[in-house]
């Protein structure tokens, strides 16, 4: 494997990384508060045709980021009211959506496009398109790091800065700010952070919200700048391997980076079935790089990677003693 | 519930019209969706046609998973649908169950050539002579020297695609390299085309400059990625040349439409217990010209192979099919 080969499957992970480090990250703020959410991948596929849906009618990507924000926003919105307010069963709750915005989708789509759940290819301002960073045709002919730079840091979409961005601006609200004291608290403790007054339920709906408007920008993110235009069941379980990633990471901000970073790898590593005959001298099946980042969750949840301890409150509804 | 009320009037209408009312014709789409703008769509605009044409209406189910197959032909057989059209290879085991249950219905099965029924019309397209077509074409028109080939599910079927396109490929241009892909392996990889874009990227970086896709669904993501990179890309099934004009350089295209048409047209006199091979010879297979890639393919290029496509309808130029013995003497897979 060359340097050129490398960048380009170093090129490749970063865009599919990205929509894994949004629903992570979502998934983290939720749960770190103590509200499973497996509906991560429902709220994604909402937002994914939210956005395309309504970038393609105005022409404009940025009505189309908050139209997806919008729409996973009102799913955060009722899985916090089925699972906050009512006490139901967070996974219940978050299975249920999931299925909800599988069809929905489609629904939509259909009704508005008559395309058969697809909505009509976006074109121009209704996409996003790669920003070049400063100096990188100037740098470019720097060994090394020159290539480095143009090719793999620079010249994705704005919501790939914006995920990577999200990484140190959650890890400073989870332990710098009083917000994220009290919202890893009430998911490890939530009677203690009842008793010095604050209220549970408004601090697990912040976090729920905050999942909702970063889901929303995974979908937005797959819709708009990964692909052009929403497509039937388009997230395919990125979800579910958002899930597993946080797993990995053991509900940690600057961890979930380097999780999402490495099961991206491995999908673009899928891709490339020639590179990795060439490094290994022999062939592995596709199906099995596509199988490993479910092979490392349960290595870690089995406990060979360390411990994987989950919130301690987590999945439980809170009542109030009386 | 007026929508129903409309069928049952029409239903009532063509009862007294017709005194013994012939049976409607049905047809199931797989998984990619009639409106997949390949294959699926391609067998939809078939029987649309038909409707047109007669005035006739028809059944549709679209199956949502693989555990609906069975059921849906059952279910339209059931109704007294006939004949009952399967666009797609995968319906095969199904209806290797149902078929025997119905000996008075009359089915017809696409992309399939394998199974000995007496009420079932195969109809078998030779991909390998429309892909060697527009492999040529490909071969042609690469700067690079290296094509690549996007499939779908990695079956036989789409194995017959590749094979036919990297022997055009190696026709016009023996040294040209060949990139070739395949999605997954389970029915999904017909409905991903964020992997398709992913893999048509990563064909780039390897140097191809013209990307074959034959995926369904999935090669939307293909010519979306190919037109995104400035390279070129060739449809499938249907015509896709409009889905991104001055990018996709032809369709491959697969008359799928023809075929259920003329099942259709037959109604309940289909001739079945045989296989119907659609090539080149029959206009079941072809490559697609108009005014969006009039600009890619210049006469030199077209008069290639339209020459070679004479000598494939007269015999004299045979394309070896990949699924008459797994094996593709200008590829492996």
């Amino acid at each position: 494997m060359d340097y050129a080969t490398l960048l380009q499957l170093l090129d490749t992970t970063i865009r599919l990384a990205t929509p894994l480090l949004f629903a992570c990250l979502a998934g983290l703020y939720s749960e770190r508060a103590g509200i499973f959410d497996i509906g991560l991948e429902g709220k994604m596929l909402m937002a994914a045709m939210a956005s395309a849906s309504v970038a393609y009618l105005t022409g404009s990507v940025w009505m189309g980021v908050l139209a997806g924000i919008g729409a996973s926003l009102i799913l955060a919105g009722i899985h916090g009211i089925a699972s906050i307010t009512f006490r139901g069963n967070q996974l219940i709750s978050g299975v249920a959506l999931n299925f909800v915005a599988s069809g929905i989708t489609v629904l939509v789509a259909q009704r508005l496009f008559g395309q058969g759940g697809r909505t009509p290819p976006l074109e121009g301002d209704a996409r996003f398109a790669p920003i070049t960073l400063p100096f990188a045709e100037a740098l470019r002919d720097v060994p090394i790091l020159g290539p480095l730079y143009y090719e793999v840091i620079s010249g994705h979409p704005f919501l790939v800065y914006l995920g990577f961005a999200t990484v140190p601006l959650t890890w400073w609200v989870l332990y710098r700010t009083r917000f994220g004291l009290r919202l890893r608290a009430v998911g490890e403790n939530p009677a203690a952070v009842d008793t010095a007054g604050i209220s549970v339920v408004g601090l697990r709906f912040a976090a729920v919200a905050i999942t909702g408007v970063l889901c929303g920008l995974a979908g937005a993110y797959m819709a708009t700048a990964l692909q052009a235009g929403f497509g039937r069941e388009m997230t395919a379980g990125r979800g579910y391997i958002a899930l597993a990633a946080l797993i990995f990471a053991k509900w940690r901000p600057v961890a979930a980076l380097w999780a999402c970073l490495l099961f991206g790898f491995f999908q673009a590593l899928a891709l490339r079935p020639d590179v990795v005959e060439g490094v290994l001298q022999f062939k592995v099946p596709v199906t099995f790089l596509d199988a490993l980042p479910y092979v490392l969750t349960v290595l870690v949840l089995a406990g060979f990677v360390g411990k994987a301890i989950p919130p301690r409150a987590g999945g439980e509804p809170y009542v109030k003693e009386r | 519930m007026t929508l129903m009320k409309q069928f049952l009037g029409a239903a009532a209408t063509l009862a007294l019209t017709a005194g013994v009312a012939a049976a409607d014709p049905a047809i199931i789409f797989d998984l990619g969706g009639k409106f997949d703008k390949s294959f699926n769509e391609a067998a939809f605009s078939g029987a649309e046609r038909w409707a047109k044409e007669t005035g006739g209406t028809y059944k549709e189910i679209e199956i949502q998973d693989e555990a609906q197959r069975e059921q849906a032909v059952r279910r339209l057989a059931e109704s007294g649908a006939n004949p009952v059209v399967m666009a797609g290879f995968a319906f095969a085991d199904a209806l290797t169950k149902v078929a025997p249950d119905f000996p008075e219905t009359k089915f017809a099965v696409i992309d399939v050539d394998w199974l000995d029924l007496p009420n079932v019309l195969q109809i078998s397209f030779a991909e390998h002579e429309g892909s060697y077509l527009v492999g040529m074409m490909a071969g042609l028109a690469s700067k690079s020297g290296t094509v690549g080939f996007v499939g779908g599910m990695d079956v036989p079927l789409i194995r017959r695609f590749g094979c036919g396109y990297a022997q055009g490929v190696k026709a016009v241009n023996p040294d040209a390299n060949l990139v070739m892909n395949m999605t997954g392996t389970t029915p999904a990889a017909w409905n991903d085309p964020v992997k398709g874009a992913e893999l048509a990227k990563g064909q780039k970086a390897q140097g191809a400059d013209v990307i074959y896709a034959a995926a369904g669904g999935t090669g939307i993501g293909v010519l979306q990625a190919a037109a995104d990179e400035g390279i070129l890309s060739i449809g499938v099934d249907s015509n896709q040349n409009y889905l991104h004009p001055g990018s996709v350089l032809t369709s491959m295209l697969k008359r799928v439409d023809n075929a259920v048409f003329d099942s259709f047209s037959a109604g309940a006199e289909l001739e079945t217990g045989k296989v119907n091979v659609m090539g080149l010879a029959n206009d079941g297979v072809g490559y697609a010209m108009d005014e969006n890639n009039a600009s890619l393919v210049t006469a030199d290029m077209q008069a290639k192979v339209d020459e070679a496509a004479a000598k494939i309808k007269s015999g004299e130029l045979v394309v070896h099919n990949y699924t008459s013995d797994d094996t593709c003497p200008a590829a492996t897979f």
